[in-house]
C-alpha cells in the first residue's frame, strides 16, 4: 500500500521543489529586478556615491544635532542591520521598568519636562524601527534646532512637512522617518 | 481605545469576509476539479509523477499519501538545512544547522507551524530559504487544505468509501489557489518596498555607525505565502515587524487580509460543496464572532497601556514595547490576533511584551484549537470536529438523534473527535509542566514570575497547535525544547489530522438521510451560539487553570505594582 504511493509522493516533492524553489523565485526575482529595481534591492539611498542606508531601516543617531530614533533592543549595538529583534521583556519585568525610567529621565533632561511620548522610551519590535511618532519628533525639534543654530520654527516646519498621516484616520499613524528627517536637516539654510 | 481603532478592526473583517464569498466559491470549483486554466502544467505533473487522475482514495490511502509526502518532504528539508553550506545561493557561507535544530526546523515547516528556534539572518542561507522553507510553506498549506477538501467530501457523498485523490488535490490547490494569490500579493509587497533579490547582505556606509552589512534577500515572495498559507516563518528574526517584511501600514493590512482570507473562505467552499450555503455561513459566523471578540479585547488591553510605565512618566498612549510606530496599536494587535486565531504565528509586534491580558487572548485563541478561522485547512476540519460534538451535545440535551448534514453521528465519530481534542491538551499541559520541572526548561525563560510560566505555556501551546508564534523571550534552541517541541508539532499535526480523516471516512460511507422533523438544525443563530459554547467549553476550559496561574495572575500583580 505504501509502495504504491512512493513514486507519486516523491515525484511531487521533487517537481514542486523545482517549480516553487527555483523556477518561480528565479522568474519573480528577475521580473522585480527589471520592473521595480529600487524597491527590490532594498530602497537604498546614496550620498556622495556611497550607499548610506535603506529608507525603510532605522539607523542609530546620537548627539543633540540629530533627531533620536527609538530605543533598539539589539545588542551589543542598537540598530545592527544584519540582525533584528525585540526586547521580549514582559509587562511586569523589573529590567524593562528600570530602563523605561532611565529613558524617561534622559528624555526629560534633553527635551524638557512632562509626560514622555511612549515610543521614545520603549524598544520597537524589529529593533530597526525607522520611524518616531510625530509628537516625539516635535518634542525634539527645539533641542535639535538649538544644537544646529537653526530657528526652531524652521525645524518644526520641516518635521510637519515630512510627517506621514493615517489614511482616513484609520490606516497608519502620525509619524516621521528619522533617517530622511536627519538628512533633510542638512539642507536647511542656517539663520 | 478609539473609534478609529475599532473602525480599523471592522475594515479588516469587511475586507476578509467580503472576499471569502467569491474565493470560497472558486475554491469549491478547485476541489471539484472544475478549474483548469493551467491544465497543461497540471497534466504534465501527473504524467511525470505517475498519477492517475481518476483514482479515488479511501481515507486510509488518503492519509498514507499525505503522511508519506510529508515524511519525504521533511527528510529533504532536514538534508537541505544540514547541508546548506554546500548548496547554492549561500553568499555568506552560512554553516549547516546542528542535527537537533535541523530536526526542529524540519518538523516545524512540515507541519505548517513555522516555529523558529533559529535566527534567520545568521543561520539560514537564501538557498535554504527558497529551496527548503518556501516550498514547505506552499506544500504544507496545500496538504492542510487538501485534508479539508477530503473532509468536505464525506458530507457530499452517500455510501461512498472514498474521499478524493490527495495528489490532484495538492497539485490543484498549489497551482490554482496558492501560487496566483502569492504572486499578486508579493508584487504589491515589492511595490511597497519589500526586497526581492539573490543578494544576502549589502554593505552600508551609515551616517554614524560606520560600515555595516544590511541583511536582505528574496523576501517578498516568501512573505506573501507565509501569510496566505498561515505559515508564519519570518525571513528575518523580527518576522513581520521587520520593515523589509512589512514596510508600511498598507502592507500590514494586506498581510492581515492574507492571513485570514483562506481560513474564512473554506466554510463558504464547504457550503457550495454540500449544496447548502447556510451551513457554511454558520461555521464562518461562529469563527468570526470569536475572532472579533479577540481583536477588540486585545486592542483594549494594549490601548490601556502599562500602568507601571504610565506612573513612571510615560504618556498614556498604549503599550508600545515591542511595537512598530508605522502600524500603531490597533493594527498591531489585529495582526497578532489574526495570526493566532489562524495557525499563522507571524507577528508584527512582540507578544511577550504585550500586557498580560493582551498576550493571554492570542494564547487562548490557540488553545481553543485554532478554529477562528484556524490554519488553512486545519481550521476547517477542526471546526467540523466541534460541529459534530455540538450536535452530539445538543442531541443529549433535547433527546434527538445527532445528525450533521444528514450523516448520523455515532459513538465511533465522537470517540475519535474527543481523542483528537484530548491529544492536543495533553501535549500542551504535560509538555509545559514537565519542561518547567527541569533545569534546562527554567534556564530557557527570559522573564521571571508568572510571565515565565506564560512563556513556557505559550511555547507548548504554539507548537502543539502548529501556530509557531512565541513569547519570544523563550530560548528555544536547547535539546529539551528542540526535540520536545519538534515532537509536539508532529503529534499536534498528524495525531489530530488522522483521527479526523478516519471520521471523514466513516461518515462518507454512511447513507445521507433526508431531513426530518427530528433533525436538529445546524444553521442559524441557535446553532452558531451552541457551537461557540462548545468551542469555548470543550476547547478552552481545560486550559483555564494554567492560564489563571500565568497571564491572569500577572494582570493583577501588574496593577498591584509588582515587578519581577
Amino acid at each position: 500500500m505504501i509502495l504504491r504511493e512512493l513514486r507519486p509522493a516523491f515525484s511531487l516533492v521533487v517537481l514542486f521543489t523545482l517549480l516553487i524553489g527555483l523556477i518561480l523565485p528565479g522568474i519573480f526575482i528577475g521580473a522585480m529586478q527589471v520592473v521595480l529595481p529600487w524597491q527590490a534591492n532594498g530602497s537604498l539611498i546614496k550620498q556622495n556615491g556611497q550607499v548610506i542606508g535603506s529608507v525603510l531601516i532605522g539607523q542609530n543617531f546620537t548627539g543633540a544635532q540629530y533627531f533620536a530614533p527609538r530605543p533598539s533592543a539589539l545588542s551589543p549595538n542598537p540598530y545592527t542591520q544584519d540582525t533584528s529583534g525585540a526586547s521580549n521583556l514582559g509587562p511586569t519585568s523589573k529590567a524593562l521598568l528600570t530602563s523605561v525610567k532611565q529613558r524617561v529621565a534622559s528624555y526629560r533632561k534633553a527635551y524638557g519636562p512632562g509626560p514622555v511620548p511612549a515610543d521614545a522610551v520603549t524598544a520597537s519590535g524589529s529593533g530597526l524601527d525607522p520611524d518616531i511618532s510625530l509628537e516625539n519628533a516635535l518634542r525634539q525639534a527645539r533641542a535639535v534646532a538649538a544644537a544646529r543654530h537653526l530657528p526652531a520654527a524652521a525645524v518644526t516646519t520641516l518635521v510637519k512637512k515630512m510627517a506621514h498621516h493615517p489614511f482616513l484616520g484609520i490606516i497608519g499613524t502620525n509619524h516621521v522617518n528619522v533617517l530622511k528627517l536627519n538628512l533633510a536637516l542638512e539642507h536647511l539654510p542656517a539663520s | 481605545m478609539t473609534i478609529h481603532g475599532l473602525l480599523y478592526i471592522a475594515l479588516v473583517f469587511a475586507l476578509v469576509l467580503g472576499a471569502a464569498f467569491p474565493l470560497g466559491r472558486y475554491m469549491a470549483a478547485i476541489f471539484e476539479g472544475r478549474v483548469a486554466w493551467l491544465r497543461p502544467l497540471e497534466t504534465g505533473f501527473y504524467r511525470l509523477a505517475g498519477i492517475d487522475e481518476a483514482r479515488q482514495m479511501s481515507w486510509q490511502s488518503y492519509a498514507i499519501a499525505l503522511l508519506l509526502l510529508s515524511v519525504i518532504h521533511f527528510s529533504l528539508l532536514y538534508a537541505i538545512l544540514r547541508l546548506q553550506y554546500y548548496l547554492p545561493f549561500n553568499p555568506l557561507h552560512i554553516a549547516g544547522m546542528s542535527p537537533r535544530l535541523a530536526f526542529n526546523t524540519a518538523a516545524s515547516f512540515t507541519t505548517n507551524t513555522n516555529w523558529q528556534a533559529y535566527v534567520p539572518e545568521q543561520q539560514i542561507s537564501n538557498g535554504a530559504q527558497m529551496l527548503g522553507l518556501c516550498v514547505h510553506m506552499f506544500l504544507s498549506a496545500a496538504a492542510g487544505i487538501a485534508a479539508a477538501a477530503a473532509v468536505m467530501r464525506a458530507f457530499t457523498s452517500s455510501g461512498l468509501k472514498t474521499l478524493g485523490n490527495f495528489y490532484t488535490d495538492l497539485t490543484r490547490i498549489t497551482l490554482y489557489l496558492l501560487i496566483p494569490i502569492t504572486l499578486i500579493a508579493a508584487t504589491l509587497l515589492v511595490l511597497a518596498g519589500s526586497p526581492e533579490t539573490f543578494a544576502q547582505a549589502i554593505p552600508l556606509h551609515t551616517l554614524q555607525s560606520g560600515i555595516q552589512p544590511l541583511a536582505i534577500g528574496p523576501v517578498a515572495l516568501q512573505e506573501a505565502i507565509k501569510e496566505l498559507g498561515t505559515n508564519g516563518g519570518g525571513f528575518f528574526n523580527a518576522n513581520s515587524a521587520h520593515p523589509f517584511e512589512n514596510p508600511n501600514a498598507w502592507t500590514n493590512l494586506l498581510e492581515t487580509w492574507l492571513i485570514l482570507v483562506i481560513g474564512f473562505s473554506l466554510p463558504i467552499a464547504f457550503g457550495h460543496m454540500v449544496k447548502d450555503k447556510p451551513q457554511g455561513r454558520t461555521l464562518m459566523t461562529a469563527m468570526a464572532i470569536i475572532l472579533a471578540l479577540g481583536c477588540v479585547g486585545t486592542y483594549a488591553a494594549e490601548a490601556a497601556g502599562n500602568p507601571q510605565q504610565i506612573a513612571a512618566g510615560v504618556q498614556a498612549s498604549g503599550n508600545w514595547e515591542g511595537k512598530e510606530v508605522r502600524f500603531g496599536i490597533p493594527a498591531s494587535t489585529t495582526f497578532n490576533v489574526a495570526a493566532t486565531g489562524t495557525s499563522t504565528g507571524a507577528v508584527d509586534s512582540f507578544t511577550d511584551s504585550y500586557t498580560p491580558l493582551g498576550g493571554a487572548i492570542p494564547m487562548f485563541l490557540m488553545q481553543l484549537g485554532e478554529v477562528t478561522p484556524g490554519g488553512v485547512g486545519s481550521g476547517f476540519y477542526t471546526i467540523i470536529v466541534f460541529a459534530l460534538l455540538s450536535v452530539f451535545v445538543a442531541g443529549l440535551m433535547v433527546g434527538r438523534t445527532p445528525e450533521y448534514l444528514g450523516k448520523k453521528v455515532q459513538a465511533k465519530e465522537i470517540k475519535l473527535a474527543m481523542l483528537a481534542v484530548l491529544v492536543v491538551a495533553i501535549f500542551i499541559l504535560c509538555g509545559a509542566s514537565l519542561s518547567l520541572m527541569t533545569k534546562s526548561g527554567l534556564g530557557s525563560l527570559e522573564n521571571a514570575g508568572p510571565h515565565g510560566l506564560s512563556e513556557m505555556l505559550y511555547g507548548w501551546t504554539s507548537a502543539t497547535e502548529n501556530n509557531g508564534s512565541a513569547f519570544a523571550g523563550l530560548s528555544a534552541d536547547t535539546p529539551l525544547l528542540d526535540y520536545g517541541l519538534g515532537a509536539a508539532m508532529l503529534f499536534g499535526r498528524f495525531a489530530f489530522m488522522i483521527p479526523i480523516l478516519a471520521i471523514a471516512g466513516s461518515l462518507a460511507a454512511k447513507p445521507k438521510l433526508a431531513e426530518s422533523a427530528g433533525t436538529f438544525p445546524t444553521t442559524g443563530l441557535l446553532f452558531t451560539f451552541l457551537l461557540i459554547g462548545v468551542i469555548i467549553i470543550l476547547g478552552g476550559l481545560q486550559f483555564m487553570p494554567a492560564d489563571t496561574l500565568g497571564p491572569i495572575a500577572e494582570h493583577f500583580l501588574l496593577y498591584a505594582g509588582k515587578s519581577f
